[in-house]
């Protein structure tokens, strides 16, 4: 979170809508830690990353669709890629598990 | 308001933990709770937000952001939490970042030191002789000390702990014994020396001298210090002792200069 704080103040100025992305628990080999954040602002811009680049894309869509449902928030979880339960995937095996939410606190 | 009072807390590295329900009743929720002072927000139950930020100030002191599970008002006990939904709360410490307090103003200090900020170091440089201790020659550092080892480490070794390293780069026996005296004295989890192997040998007679002779006391130092991955200029030689100092954190075998014998430049 840390290293996004500088690009969420800037949205929170320009009185953008802005959805955070949080790691909160990872199975097996995962890239980042829980506590790795991306944030995503109404437009479609992006700050941060959760996973060494394989889900961030899938986690844009996911946050704009959250912002535009007003929802509260959702568990995501990403795994393998050639697993057919996960469309989009992790090469390196693991499970991620993110809480994808609009920063309304 | 919780973002702006997070922010303002992890900006002046206070320690502060953000409670948030990611499954359960009141999705969404959040709570922050920092030692010593009010919580804001709430989970959605006075019971909860008791019970899962104590437990959070717990979480935090070890530096572990974790999820946790709790009843809808708190409940803990297997028993308590037969028939009742489960609110899942993820605990997300921010602890103060590590600090790296390097003794010596010398050319190797400032690739140290900005090596060390891309890791996320509080880096402090010392040195007595103010000409070389400048906050223009090290504006990466977080503080430029102009003063001698003892009364620095009496002052902070107190709270340096294994998430810390002293990194002693001064070759000057008037300076580095009494910061290797002083970093012996702290529970700092690394503690680097550089020189050669040769100048690791008559420093070795000096801190005989003033009486430090214990082996696991000198097992601490590393010194040569750094890696054994044949680094030449001051930036290599900076990965190499960040590289040395994940290693040993974490209690990898790295290949330490300190612990091979053979010349240190090829």
């Amino acid at each position: 979170m840390r290293e996004i704080l500088g690009d969420i103040d800037r949205w929170r100025a320009q009185h953008k809508r802005i959805a955070v992305a949080r790691v909160v628990d990872i199975e097996g080999s995962g890239p980042r830690d829980p506590g790795a954040a991306m944030a995503v602002n109404e437009d479609g811009e992006v700050c941060g990353s959760v996973s060494g680049g394989c889900v961030e894309g899938a986690v844009v869509a996911e946050a704009l669709e959250i912002l535009k449902n007003n929802s509260p928030g959702q568990l995501v979880k990403f795994g393998y890629s050639d697993d057919e339960a996960f469309a989009v995937g992790l090469t390196c095996g693991g499970v991620v598990h993110l809480f994808i939410q609009p920063l309304s606190w | 308001m919780i973002y702006p009072a997070l922010a303002d807390r992890i900006r002046k590295n206070k320690p502060v933990a953000l409670l948030t329900v990611i499954d359960g009743p009141n999705l969404g929720a959040t709570l922050l709770t920092s030692p010593g002072v009010e919580n804001i927000g709430t989970l959605g139950d006075q019971e909860l937000d008791r019970v899962s930020s104590r437990d959070a100030l717990g979480e935090l002191e070890a530096g572990r952001t974790s999820v946790r599970n709790y009843g809808p008002s708190g409940q803990v006990t297997p028993e308590d939490l037969q028939d009742t939904p489960v609110v899942r709360v993820f605990v997300e410490s921010f602890s103060p970042p590590p600090q790296m307090i390097i003794f010596g103003a010398v050319d190797f200090t400032a690739a140290l030191a900005r090596v060390a900020k891309v890791l996320g170091y509080y880096v402090v440089v010392c040195d007595a002789r103010e000409v070389f201790a400048t906050h223009r020659r090290f504006p990466m550092a977080d503080e430029v000390l102009v003063t001698w080892p003892t009364p620095v480490l009496t002052e902070r070794g107190p709270d340096l702990g294994a998430r810390d390293a002293i990194c002693i780069l001064t070759h000057d026996p008037k300076f580095d014994v009494p910061a290797i005296q002083g970093a012996l004295a702290t529970s700092v989890g690394y503690i680097g020396v550089m020189g050669s192997r040769k100048t690791h040998a008559t420093r070795l007679e000096r801190l005989a001298e003033v009486g430090i002779t214990k082996s696991q006391d000198l097992a601490r130092l590393m010194s040569p210090i750094g890696l054994d991955i044949g680094s030449r200029t001051p930036e290599e030689t900076a990965i190499s002792i960040c590289a040395e100092i994940i290693g040993k954190r974490v209690g990898r075998s790295v290949p330490s200069l300190a612990n091979s014998d053979g010349p240190i430049h090829k």
